[in-house]
């Protein structure tokens, strides 16, 4: 899940964050009230300064996943291997950008800035989605982010259209219909591929067989170790839990990998009749920390690009300011 | 050697070219941009240059008759049967480089536009006009940007000066005659690239001037990619871009 970091505080030992004492009883009976209703809670109503800490951490995380996320899809956009997979994936790319500048307008109207925000991701601070520490090493794990990474960012990401701050829940609206665009676009170019050499069908599987199980770790640690969530489902943050969402994304996986004709890298999958759902195998928590820890094959260099992005750009930002001052001093001389 | 060709077809290689390789370049960009607004305004510029390429592509192989699409020009070609003006395949440099570079090229391909409206190949024309809105935000973004850090800050003055030092001497194969654009001119297919440049000087000009950057006179020096002959860049920017198709002979994608 792109929200990961909310689980992860928790299981580091940070305290989970308890809702400030009532400052204001009458307030809080108020805002308590609205959740329960399912009403949205706006950015000027008040709120829980705990709410506000763990939705600021949560969107801004967001956010930065999707800038991070530029970066291993946009490793092949000069390597696409046709002219409109280029346009699919610059497009893709492009989408992702502008999800994470609206993911930062709905964290600002939490009275954080952009540049704050930003600073937290460069320092080490603040986290991003861990899946966008593994590398993209053929054409074939551009499809397979769209399948299953996208698929699971979707199921992750649906609930949160339904979360209880207004201006999260708006924004999570559009940024599900682009990714659900861009799941099928992934399915697209992998089934196009399956149809194709056997190279190009090897391809597939080896970038199916590396994603597979990040993809299942993208929704968190297990409920019993999530203790963060019990907050946010309280305040209508999260809605449902990160082992049902888990299942869900492998029951609706699984016939799609069929129709593929792609296996997937784990021998206890199983269909459960009295279950009704697909059985799994264990997931490898020591990689999921490891990777969360910054240990990962890509966490150094992800992060990097994005200092060095940032410092190498320092002097356009000072110049726009710069222009800017100069323009306004000649406005008031003349 | 560089392949020869009816002049029509190279005169709309020479466009498909441009646009597919300064978008190829602009997307290296990605990821790396100096703010998040630039990030997605130099995707989007990339994003319309690609979409013009392959208009420009497909129609150059209607018109070639050999059954090769707009992936076969684009990914099966070696550097000398490109036709691109050598300006678009240097190196982006910083983005200084690339905002003027955007400035130059757009603020041709508008006065290309333009005369081409009037094309006697109505495919060509009806991609002009299609083009022509696109290229007037590129223009215009390119622009802001050039006034912005020409007349910022004294370091981004100086990465500006250097800029239009190195980009200048290229512009000059924009506008050199010859055969292609004579003929082109002749048959009423498109204007001959000649004729553009005091449409593109009155544009191009005020921006720099209001930039506060020198313009550097005028060299002997000459690029000459629109006739095949490239500058070292080109063949790299191919290797990277056409390295699945070359690996993968016949695959579809």
């Amino acid at each position: 899940m792109y929200t990961q970091a909310m689980d992860i505080a928790a299981a580091k030992g940070e305290k989970p964050g308890k809702p400030t004492r009532l400052e204001n009883p009458e307030y809080q009976a108020q805002f308590d009230d609205k959740v329960d209703r399912g009403d949205f809670i706006e950015a000027k109503d008040w709120m829980p300064e705990a709410y506000r800490r763990t939705l600021v951490r949560q969107i801004s995380q967001h956010a930065h996943s999707e800038i991070v996320g530029m970066l291993p899809e946009g490793n092949w956009i000069t390597r696409a291997p046709s002219l409109k997979r280029k346009s699919i994936l610059l497009a893709k790319v492009q989408d992702e950008g502008g999800h994470g500048l609206y993911l930062y307008a709905a964290a600002e109207t939490l009275g954080v800035s952009r540049d704050e925000l930003v600073e937290a991701l460069h320092s080490g601070k603040a986290k991003y989605s861990s899946i966008f520490n593994y590398p993209t090493l053929t054409w074939a794990d551009i499809g397979v982010i769209g399948w299953l990474v996208d698929g699971a960012a979707i199921m992750n990401q649906i609930p949160l259209c339904r979360c209880s701050y207004g201006p999260y829940a708006r924004a999570m609206l559009r940024i599900c219909k682009e990714e659900s665009f861009h799941q099928r676009q992934g399915y697209d170019l992998l089934l196009t591929m399956m149809q194709g050499t056997p190279a190009q069908r090897d391809m597939v599987q080896d970038a199916v067989n590396r994603w597979w199980w990040p993809s299942l770790m993208m929704f968190g640690p297990h409920d019993a170790q999530s203790q963060n969530s019990a907050d946010s489902m309280r305040w209508g943050i999260k809605r449902i839990s990160n082992d049902e969402l888990r299942q869900k994304f492998v029951d609706a996986t699984v016939p799609q990998a069929q129709v593929l004709g792609v296996g997937l890298p784990d021998p206890h999958l199983k269909w459960n009749e009295q279950r009704g759902h697909w059985d799994f195998g264990a997931i490898d928590w020591d990689e999921f920390w490891n990777v969360v820890a910054g240990h990962g094959p890509c966490n150094r260099e992800r992060l990097q690009a994005r200092v060095s992005a940032w410092e190498e750009g320092a002097w356009v930002r000072e110049a726009a300011l710069a222009h800017a001052d100069k323009r306004a001093a000649r406005a008031r001389a003349a | 050697m560089a392949e020869t060709r009816e002049p029509r077809l190279e005169y709309v290689l020479r466009l498909g070219d441009s646009a597919l390789v300064l978008g190829q370049r602009l997307s290296e960009w990605c990821g790396h941009a100096p703010v998040l607004e630039e990030e997605l305004a130099l995707a989007n510029t990339a994003l319309d240059l690609l979409g013009q390429a392959r208009l420009l592509l497909t129609r150059a192989g209607q018109m070639e008759g050999a059954g090769r699409d707009e992936d076969a020009l684009a990914f099966l070609r070696d550097p000398q049967a490109f036709r691109n003006v050598t300006l678009v395949e240097l190196p982006n440099g910083d983005f200084a480089r690339t905002v003027l570079r955007n400035l130059l090229f757009c603020a041709f391909q508008e006065q290309l536009w333009a005369g081409l409206r009037a094309s006697s190949d109505a495919e060509l024309a009806a991609i002009a006009a299609k083009s022509a809105k696109e290229t007037r935000y590129h223009v215009e973004h390119a622009a802001d940007w050039c006034v912005r850090l020409g007349d910022g800050t004294d370091e981004s003055h100086q990465r500006m000066q250097e800029a239009l030092d190195t980009l200048w001497p290229y512009t000059a194969e924009l506008f050199t005659a010859d055969a292609v654009d004579e003929a082109a001119a002749a048959t009423g297919f498109g204007p001959a690239w000649a004729s553009l440049e005091a449409g593109w000087q009155k544009l191009v000009r005020p921006v720099l001037e209001e930039a506060t950057l020198a313009v550097p006179a005028p060299t002997a020096f000459r690029s000459t990619g629109k006739g095949g002959v490239h500058s070292e860049h080109l063949g790299h920017l191919l290797a990277l871009m056409q390295t699945l198709p070359r690996s993968h002979p016949g695959a579809r994608w």
